[in-house]
């Protein structure tokens, strides 16, 4: 299993060994979202750009897009995770997860963040 | 360069504490420190503290101070009793309807000067209190009132929820306690409180009891800490301005520049109550904007402001569209506000719509990014506090 990257507007990608990639949003942007209560996910099936908005999270105070940390097709989603939103916080990395995508092109997760670099990228947000 | 933040007195102690800070009307204000939903729960269930020291406060005072107000406020200042605050609205005659509401405010009436003076009050919006300022400065007679805005000297603090009466009262001398225990809603008081002076009203904005209490800037720091260490063993949580508009929202309380703008008609939007055209002595007041309220009285509105109630929690914000079930050509209305509502446990909204379409259990549709999500009309307030005090 490969390790995880994240995009600079807080997803999380982690290619499997099947080829098909995982998407999250991070620990972090879970945290500053905070008091999520609705959550839309995209439809299976649906081809994606590299940067396309593929649903939306909202929390009391705000609606936030979800983006395609890569461009393919959406193969799978977290069905259950809309009636089970607190499941983002507990588990973001693992039962957390969004949707799963074939991507077209694995070399679109190249430029994509290391958790090192992301770690930084967070570290230098306001709170 | 864009103008520096404004900071409060307690700006430091929401930073230490956590406080997400984010800018709001020139302020630098904590919109949550941790859960929204929690502190508005506290709120509802306990009690909850809120800096609003961000709103404006001015000081009118002077022999003509009281007739000065009756002659500019749409609301009876004339009768207005030492202790006593009243809702109102601050009207020019200015622009091409003859009206426009400035903002809306607490008047209030504090005990006259050792020498008699009329002593008053007026607490603005934020967003408004410069323009406020300025126009009732253009209106001050050549003697005989005096305006001071207060606002920088000074600090307010809100204190609400079901506990909130008695946890106050617990850091003050006996018969400080006793009055502010004895206060109705809308009264006025002034006592000590965790050993500093302290103006005490019975006033909020969360449809819950409480106080709002103003004490000068230096002491805002102790008489906040005071409040929060012993709110804390009975559930008391310090509140952003999070909470301060989901509470609002649930307790159909108008937010100027949402519900409430420069052109609204008082009287479509619930506020005719704030309106009074007509003096004690029942001859016609002449307020500035009286005369274009009059013809708005006379001549009921097309949309008026409503409640909504969604089955989920997805929230329709300001904006919103609603329509006719089933079509989206068939726009009745729009929202002026919406969240997801914690004591409700749904979204809800309030909205301006068609006359016929406000009657409560109308179902409509509201656009939701897109999304037809169906409502129903509900009345104001969303959410009423039990009727007895505990």
């Amino acid at each position: 299993m490969a390790a995880l990257k994240f995009a600079k507007t807080h997803e999380w990608i982690r290619l499997e060994d099947d080829g098909l990639a995982t998407v999250g949003i991070s620990a972090y942007a879970v945290e500053a979202l905070t008091d999520l209560v609705f959550m839309q996910l995209p439809e299976v099936g649906r081809q994606v750009k590299a940067g396309e908005s593929i649903g939306e999270i909202e929390s009391v105070k705000a609606v936030s897009d979800f983006y395609a940390p890569v461009s393919g097709q959406v193969v799978a989603v977290n069905g259950v995770l809309p009636n089970e939103l607190e499941t983002l916080g507990k588990d973001p990395y693992g039962a957390g997860w969004l949707v799963k995508l074939r991507p077209s092109d694995t070399g679109e997760l190249a430029p994509l963040l290391d958790t090192t670099a992301y770690d930084a990228l967070v570290k230098s947000q306001p709170h | 360069m864009p103008t520096p933040l404004l900071e409060t007195p307690l700006a430091g102690w929401h930073v230490a504490h956590g406080g997400r800070m984010v800018g709001f009307a020139g302020w630098t204000m904590p919109v949550q420190y941790a859960s929204i939903v929690d502190e508005h729960l506290a709120t509802r269930q306990a009690a909850g503290m809120f800096d609003v020291s961000h709103m404006g406060r001015l000081a009118i005072t002077g022999p003509a101070a009281i007739g000065w107000l009756e002659s500019l406020l749409t609301r009876h200042v004339a009768d207005l009793a030492p202790g006593q605050v009243r809702y109102t609205l601050v009207t020019s005659d200015e622009g091409p309807t003859s009206l426009a509401i400035l903002d809306d405010a607490l008047v209030a009436r504090d005990a006259d000067a050792a020498d008699g003076t009329p002593r008053l009050a007026l607490v603005v919006n934020a967003s408004n209190r410069d323009r406020v300022v300025a126009w009732l400065t253009s209106r001050l007679p050549a003697a005989g009132v005096s305006l001071v805005d207060q606002t920088r000297g000074t600090a307010m603090i809100a204190v609400q929820g079901p506990l909130a009466v008695g946890i106050v009262t617990g850091l003050c001398p006996a018969a400080h306690a006793a009055r502010i225990a004895a206060l109705g809603n809308y009264r006025a008081t002034t006592a000590t409180v965790a050993g500093r002076s302290a103006a005490v009203s019975r006033t909020g904005y969360t449809g819950e009891d409480g106080l709002e209490l103003v004490v000068a800037a230096a002491d805002a720091v102790p008489v906040w800490e005071a409040i929060h260490v012993a709110g804390a063993g009975h559930g008391l949580r310090a509140c952003g301005l999070g909470a301060r508009d989901t509470l609002r929202l649930e307790a159909g309380m108008p937010l100027y520049g949402h519900e409430l703008v420069a052109a609204s008609d008082p009287f479509a939007i619930g506020l005719g109550f704030a309106v009074n055209l007509t003096a004690t002595d029942g001859s016609p007041r002449n307020f500035p904007g009286a005369v274009a309220l009059r013809d708005l009285q006379a001549t009921p509105a097309r949309l008026v402001r409503v409640g909504l109630l969604f089955d989920g929690k997805r929230a329709a914000r300001e904006g919103s569209v609603a329509t006719r079930p089933g079509d989206a050509t068939a726009i009745v209305g729009g929202v002026t506000s919406g969240s997801y509502c914690p004591t409700l446990g749904a979204a809800a909204a309030m909205a301006l719509v068609d006359r016929d379409a406000a009657a409560a259990g109308t179902r409509l549709d509201v656009l939701i990014r897109d999304s037809a999500t169906p409502a129903r009309v509900t009345p104001l307030p969303l959410h009423r506090r039990p009727a007895t005090r505990s």
